[in-house]
């Protein structure tokens, strides 16, 4: 076990190391979530100015699901923008032929996208208090399942990129920027899955995400935890961790088979 | 002692047969030379030594252990490097060293990182990012990754490719010193003739995927009536062997 720990940590101080030593790459995590929070923070400010106390709970709701999205997007590209650092430097050659196994190699890549999630949202969480006096914690110690449930959505989805890179090479790499923008909409961050035509709903609650928000909504506009959607969010998120972890092993085996471990990303 | 047992062992891609039915033995502290032109099947012989291609099928033991079953404790005992594997260029020496130290679980690791760097000459650019070295500094930093563990199997794709006479003949000399010292088997990828001769204490002629000869240096050049191994590979490679020798 502590072998498994050194390597873990091996491959997390390699990236750690990266980031010492270039402000920019640190400037570049939190860059996105600030600017999102700024620009929804306005909005939010905004719509109360005009509308009264209903938009005030309306811009809490957009400023509460803006952050836990970003707590998503940022997990999920945390983890696949590690692995991507690893195929840009030419470095997974000599990784592979390492004692570190693939599980160690997943939890290596989890641990980068906590800590670049954190350095990136921290920040914005911060100055959403200090500018607009959001508070997210105010949604009371259920915001812990809620960003539990939203990180780990963000590390089955960036598994599944990552075997999509394992299989189709640096050619899936936008991937790891795009994915979940095409899920967004479906996601239900700013309004209940309700709104989606009929046909679209099953998709939405196929979602953990959607379940998250539902729930944040429930708390903010009703004060009342639904406990049903958290749970199927849980439920959700079993089901597709696992079903990413079987494709990522596939994958792994396959990129054995075929020799892509040394000329992927070439 | 066997390093190495290889038995039957074929890769084949589709309609490509890359690498066809090959046995061969490594014993503990041998040097073994994979000799052969392009696309030979020498590459592929050593992905899958070091488990990163599965086999169509054969068996691979190294340092007794299956690779098909048990590949990760072998690995944690051997070590490669590769002129074509790069290491992070942004981190420095010392950071890549430690990295590696960390996922070969090596004690001490920072006594080891000025071990190698002493014994390399690392140390006057042990703290610049990898990036910035020049090709004989960058193949001595990946010699020192692949010796962080101290391996008892060494894996080397053509170490000295892109090296100036030099720095080759100061990589070769330090591969004869470690080799004697610690007892480690090597498999060595090149084209450099001069250095099989010189290191190798084996060699395997390999041509569209299968072993076409085998023996020492001494013993091929004897064979093939040449004075050096460039002459015995040409003679492989253009299909003009002569008739053994009695």
């Amino acid at each position: 076990m502590r072998g498994s720990f050194r390597r873990v940590w091996g491959l997390m101080y390699r990236h750690l190391a990266l980031y010492k030593g270039s402000w920019p790459r640190l400037l570049e995590l939190a860059y996105w979530p600030i600017l999102n929070m700024c620009i929804w923070g306005f909005t939010a400010t905004f719509l109360t100015a005009r509308l009264g106390d209903t938009a005030a709970v309306a811009g809490g709701a957009l400023l509460g699901g803006m952050l836990l999205w970003e707590v998503t997007l940022r997990s999920q590209m945390g983890m696949s923008i590690s692995f991507l650092e690893e195929l840009w430097s030419r470095n997974l050659g000599h990784i592979f032929v390492s004692p570190l196994r693939p599980t160690e190699l997943v939890a290596a890549l989890i641990g980068m996208s906590v800590i670049r999630m954190l350095i990136g949202l921290v920040p914005a969480i911060l100055l959403a208090w200090y500018f607009y006096a959001y508070n997210l914690f105010a949604l009371g110690p259920i915001l812990i399942l809620f960003f539990a449930n939203l990180m780990i959505m963000g590390w089955w989805v960036a598994l599944g990129v990552v075997s999509l890179i394992l299989r189709h090479g640096s050619g899936a790499e936008p991937l790891a920027w795009g994915v979940l923008f095409g899920l967004a909409p479906f996601s239900a961050v700013f309004y209940p899955v309700s709104v989606l035509p009929t046909v679209l709903q099953p998709i939405a609650l196929a979602l953990p995400a959607a379940h998250v928000f539902e729930g944040m909504r429930g708390i903010l506009l009703d004060g009342v935890i639904h406990w049903d959607h958290l749970l199927a969010a849980i439920g959700l998120n079993a089901f597709w961790m696992a079903a990413a972890i079987l494709l990522f092993a596939r994958q792994f085996h396959q990129a054995r088979i075929r020799g892509a471990l040394l000329s992927i990303g070439e | 002692m066997e390093a190495i047992r290889v038995a039957q062992l074929t890769k084949r891609y589709g309609d490509v047969l890359a690498v066809d039915a090959i046995d061969f033995t490594a014993p503990v502290g041998a040097t073994i030379g994979l000799l052969g032109g392009n696309g030979a099947g020498k590459t592929t012989t050593i992905a899958m030594l070091l488990g990163l291609l599965v086999p169509t099928s054969g068996s691979i033991v190294v340092l007794g252990h299956d690779m098909a079953r048990d590949r990760f404790a072998a690995l944690a005992r051997m070590n490669f490097s590769s002129p074509y594997v790069s290491l992070p260029s942004r981190l420095t020496v010392a950071q890549n060293l430690r990295v590696y130290g960390h996922l070969y679980g090596v004690a001490g690791i920072d006594a080891r990182i000025d071990e190698l760097a002493a014994e390399l000459d690392l140390v006057d650019f042990l703290h610049r990012p990898a990036g910035q070295l020049s090709a004989g500094q960058k193949t001595r930093v990946a010699l020192a990754k692949a010796l962080i563990n101290r391996p008892e199997l060494l894996l080397l794709d053509e170490p000295t490719a892109s090296l100036d006479p030099d720095t080759g003949d100061m990589v070769r000399g330090w591969l004869e010193r470690y080799r004697a010292a610690s007892g480690c088997t090597i498999v060595l990828a090149s084209h450099n003739m001069a250095e099989v001769e010189r290191l190798c204490t084996d060699v395997l002629m390999l041509k569209k995927g299968r072993i076409v000869d085998r023996g020492s240096p001494n013993d091929l050049l004897t064979r093939y009536g040449r004075d050096d191994m460039e002459e015995v590979f040409l003679d492989i490679a253009r299909d003009r062997r002569r008739e053994p020798t009695p």
